[in-house]
């Protein structure tokens, strides 16, 4: 077994730079998490996760139960309603996307009759085949609720082909704000457990390691009774140092074992897989009651919210409908953000509805954003290289990007950024440091599929060049011997009439036989 | 009822550090030393001081014009003045005036904006000034003064302006009588003419551990370095590699013979050393990037320092091994760019 696995424990590695970010998430903790009014229209994306766009299963007019499939496909997670109620249209509607756009979704409205479909629990999980529970968790929906929407399933094939020894379950949201996985892990430490268990099943893991943040609580203790309860000897939960981004994958397999996954590899090359405990929440939803994915927690928190708190959402809910469940705006919000202050990106209008990827909704005032102050040069101070987690140079980055030199920016390790925004936050030339590294690193990608491109065109025009030979020198082998053979005809030809000549000499030699005299008589 | 917002990315916090405020930092850190210099050897320093950072001001203010480029917000980003002060602080304090309209001309012309400007200079602009002023002038160069506790004629500011600006000398005796070379000076040209280091020593002009007066200018710039230092302006690498590289190279010359090597300690403290080891190595932009290149980068300041002060023709070589240094920057980098995460 590999020696990250005991080198896991009470003992906090450390990964380069980072944060000590204000948390503010003690004001959206006062409330239990409740579920809002229904509200009178859902509106469910298709596309729920990068890649592929589900293709509606349904038609409009049709009555939909709670938990019908609405949208399958073959890569990506099902789609689910998430209310029993009338398919009113599948049409474009604006989603929460940066750019402001649209795109395909099913607008459900509400019966109110909650009418579940029949659900299909896996009988016996503890027995089942893994692939089996794998399968079952696609069908129901589950992605990674951390807010990468990964989904769960294809994480977890690509684990068990790998030998992998611990599930990490991440709790530690590092953002400052967000708190629904610390709410969830408070109210539902038994589901969590349960679903970290089925998950560890499923992937062939031995041991569940539960990281948290060390100011988190009273979550400790609950979490680490739930485990106790399951499997004392191994499960364990971790507290681990809150400095931002400890929550992102690499960093806090850094902070738990001390080893950093290869810059080419993933996670499993350390006998690793990661899910957030939200996703294991709901793989034991999906398993042991066939519940499919249609609500999650979210943070709905900011300065420009009247009372900060965490919803138990419906995915396909709007925005607005959830922050006028919070008793609506307050102050000069500037900014609507879906994530949080670091990471989050800004949407343009609350008309959009919620999607399995968010874990936070954040209205941020004007004295919250800094106000636009003029970019200046890079002074070369090194603040940023000193905070990156990623221990890259971001000050000589910025210089390759901006100049386009792609080839030193590839070397300088451009695709290792994790955009955790640490540097951009400290630089006091106030370069929007990491809008460039989102640039550069699409850019590099674009370019390495189109070297990979050129690459393959190289590869089939030498295919095709060799085969052309080949042929070539094929038709030039046949026609050498078909001369051969045409020579040796004419040989043979040769032979043929030296035979007939030799015969007709001898016959010229022979003495005349005079026909009718033959008899020996 | 719906709502649009504006769309800016992440990061979203306030308020950022600014440039001004780092530049304001490194000026408010100079202030210890800058006193501790007027204490001991009068109000010459701040007259050159503010007299560099006029003729600075103006020189920023025309090359952004020049450019093309916008006064605001680069004429308040101090980073001019920094450099002024910087350069104040290593010429003699009797200096006349257009010692500083000569060489910020070429630390701000020169040396900053024909490179393109804040951020993209290759070397140190109070270096480069410094040191064409003191290739171009050396006499002009010369006008040190000793500490006031020594000298038979304290100057007030107004003969100091008066020597400054008018180039008259209002006492009798002229040059000689008010100027005094400093100990570094006078240590290259005794030593050369076979003195010992004791008996040089003996001198009044010589302190407990530096010269008199040097020495306690040198306590407040490494005060203020500390400063810089808690604040997270600088880090502690280019100050312990000069010090700890100048230490470590003078140590084994003085055990082996204490007569004609001075001290690692007088070393430090006298000259300019500490000044550079906290304020002019530290410069970000001539320097380099990653943790061991500042180490690398230092150690070649200390250690170039110390070649020059020893074999080298001038008593003090600190400006010439920053330049030279800032020259190997850049190679120094591309060999120190540190590990990549899961490299
Ligand atoms: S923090 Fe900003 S100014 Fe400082 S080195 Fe990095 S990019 Fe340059
Ligand atoms: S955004 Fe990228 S470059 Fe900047 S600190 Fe984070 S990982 Fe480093």
């Amino acid at each position: 077994m590999n020696d990250a696995v005991a080198r896991i424990g009470p003992v906090n590695h450390h990964f380069h730079g980072g944060l000590r970010l204000r948390h503010n998430k003690k004001i959206s903790c006062q409330h239990q998490v409740e579920r809002p009014r229904l509200p009178k229209q859902l509106v469910v994306p298709l596309q729920q996760h990068a890649g592929d766009v589900a293709t509606p299963c349904v038609q409009v007019g049709e009555r939909v139960l709670k938990g019908q499939q609405i949208g399958n496909c073959e890569s990506c997670v099902a789609i689910h309603s998430p209310v029993s109620g009338i398919v009113n249209a599948i049409e474009n509607h604006l989603i929460s996307h940066p750019s402001g756009k649209s795109d395909n979704c099913v607008v459900i409205t509400p019966d109110g009759a909650e009418e579940w479909v029949k659900l299909d629990p896996v009988t016996d999980w503890q027995h089942a085949d893994p692939e089996e529970l794998i399968l079952h968790l696609k069908l129901c929906g589950i992605a990674g609720l951390g807010g990468a929407v990964f989904p769960t399933h294809v994480k977890i094939r690509d684990g068990r082909a790998r030998q992998i020894h611990t599930l990490i379950l991440n709790g530690a949201e590092c953002e400052p704000y967000i708190s629904c996985d610390e709410m969830l892990m408070r109210e539902k430490p038994a589901k969590i457990i349960l679903g970290a268990r089925i998950l560890r099943r499923a992937i062939g893991a031995d041991r569940v390691v539960v990281a948290i943040e060390d100011q988190m609580g009273a979550v400790y203790e609950a979490l680490n009774a739930a485990a106790h309860e399951a499997d004392s000897k191994n499960i364990s939960v971790v507290k681990i140092t809150t400095i931002y981004p400890e929550g992102g994958e690499r960093q806090l397999i850094q902070v738990l074992t001390g080893s950093e996954v290869p810059i080419d590899g993933r996670p499993s090359d350390l006998g690793l897989v990661c899910q957030n405990v939200a996703t294991a929440a709901a793989v034991a939803d999906a398993v042991v009651e066939g519940k499919p994915l249609i609500e999650r927690y979210i943070t709905v928190s900011g300065n420009g919210i009247t009372t900060p708190r965490n919803w138990l959402a419906l995915i396909g809910t709007s925005f607005a409908h959830l922050i006028d469940a919070c008793g609506g705006y307050r102050g000069d919000v500037t900014r609507l953000v879906i994530g949080g202050p670091m990471m989050g990106y800004p949407v343009a209008s609350d008309a959009v509805p919620v999607v399995k990827a968010v874990n936070c909704i954040l209205a941020l005032t004007q004295a919250d954003v800094a106000t636009p102050q003029v970019e200046m040069p890079c002074i070369r101070c090194g603040e940023c290289a000193r905070v990156c987690p990623a221990r890259l140079l971001p000050q000589s980055l910025y210089l390759q990007t901006k100049n386009g030199l792609w080839d030193d920016a590839g070397a300088y390790g451009l695709s290792s950024c994790i955009e955790c925004g640490c540097c951009d936050l400290v630089c006091p030339s106030h370069i929007p440091l990491v809008d460039w590294f989102r640039f550069g690193k699409s850019e590099l990608v674009q370019r390495k599929i189109k070297t990979r491109a050129v690459e393959r065109a190289r590869t089939r025009f030498e295919a095709r060049e060799q085969r052309l030979e080949l042929k070539q020198r094929k038709r030039a082998e046949k026609m050498a011997l078909r001369k051969q053979m045409l020579k040796d005809k004419s040989k043979q030809k040769d032979r043929v009439q030296a035979a007939i000549t030799r015969a007709k000499e001898k016959a010229d030699n022979k003495p005349r036989i005079i026909h009718g005299s033959s008899d020996d008589t | 009822m719906t709502r649009s917002f504006t769309t800016s990315g992440a990061p979203f916090f306030a308020p950022k550090p600014t440039v001004t405020k780092v530049m304001l930092q490194v000026l408010l850190a100079l202030v210890p030393g800058i006193l501790a210099y007027a204490w001991f050897f009068g109000p010459g320093v701040i007259v050159q001081i503010l007299l560099a950072m006029v003729f600075a001001l103006i020189f920023e203010s025309l090359m952004l014009r020049l450019r093309g480029q916008p006064q605001l917000p680069y004429v308040t980003d101090l980073s001019a003045l920094v450099t002024a002060v910087l350069f104040a602080l290593c010429i003699p304090p009797l200096a006349p005036w257009w010692i500083s309209c000569i060489a910020m001309l070429f630390a701000i012309v020169v040396a900053k904006h024909l490179y393109g400007g804040l951020g993209q200079n290759l070397f140190n602009p109070a270096m480069v000034g410094y040191v064409v002023v003191l290739i171009s002038f050396p006499q002009a160069m010369t006008a040190w003064l000793p500490p006031l506790a020594l000298s038979q004629h304290s100057l007030g500011l107004a003969d100091t302006l008066a020597i400054i600006f008018g180039g008259q000398i209002p006492i009798q005796g002229g040059w000689d009588a008010i100027t005094h070379a400093t100990p570094l000076d006078i240590l290259k040209t005794t030593l050369d003419s076979g003195a010992v280091i004791t008996e040089i020593r003996r001198s009044p002009l010589f302190g407990d551990y530096g010269g008199l007066g040097w020495e306690w200018v040198a306590n407040g710039f490494a005060l203020g370095g500390l400063f810089l230092l808690y604040k997270r302006v600088i880090s502690w690498h280019v100050p312990l590699a000069v010090t700890g590289s100048v230490i470590l190279l003078s140590l084994p010359l003085w055990l082996a013979n204490p007569d004609s090597n001075l001290s690692p300690m007088q070393h430090v403290f006298s000259g300019a050393i500490v000044l550079a080891a906290f304020f002019i190595a530290t410069d970000p932009v001539s320097g380099c990037v990653s943790n061991p290149g500042k180490l690398i980068f230092g150690a070649g300041v200390g250690i170039i320092t110390l070649v020059i002060r020893r074999w080298g023709g001038y008593p003090d070589g600190i400006a010439f091994a920053v330049l030279l240094m800032n020259m190997a920057a850049p190679l120094i980098d591309r060999y120190t760019r540190p590990r990549i995460y899961g490299e």
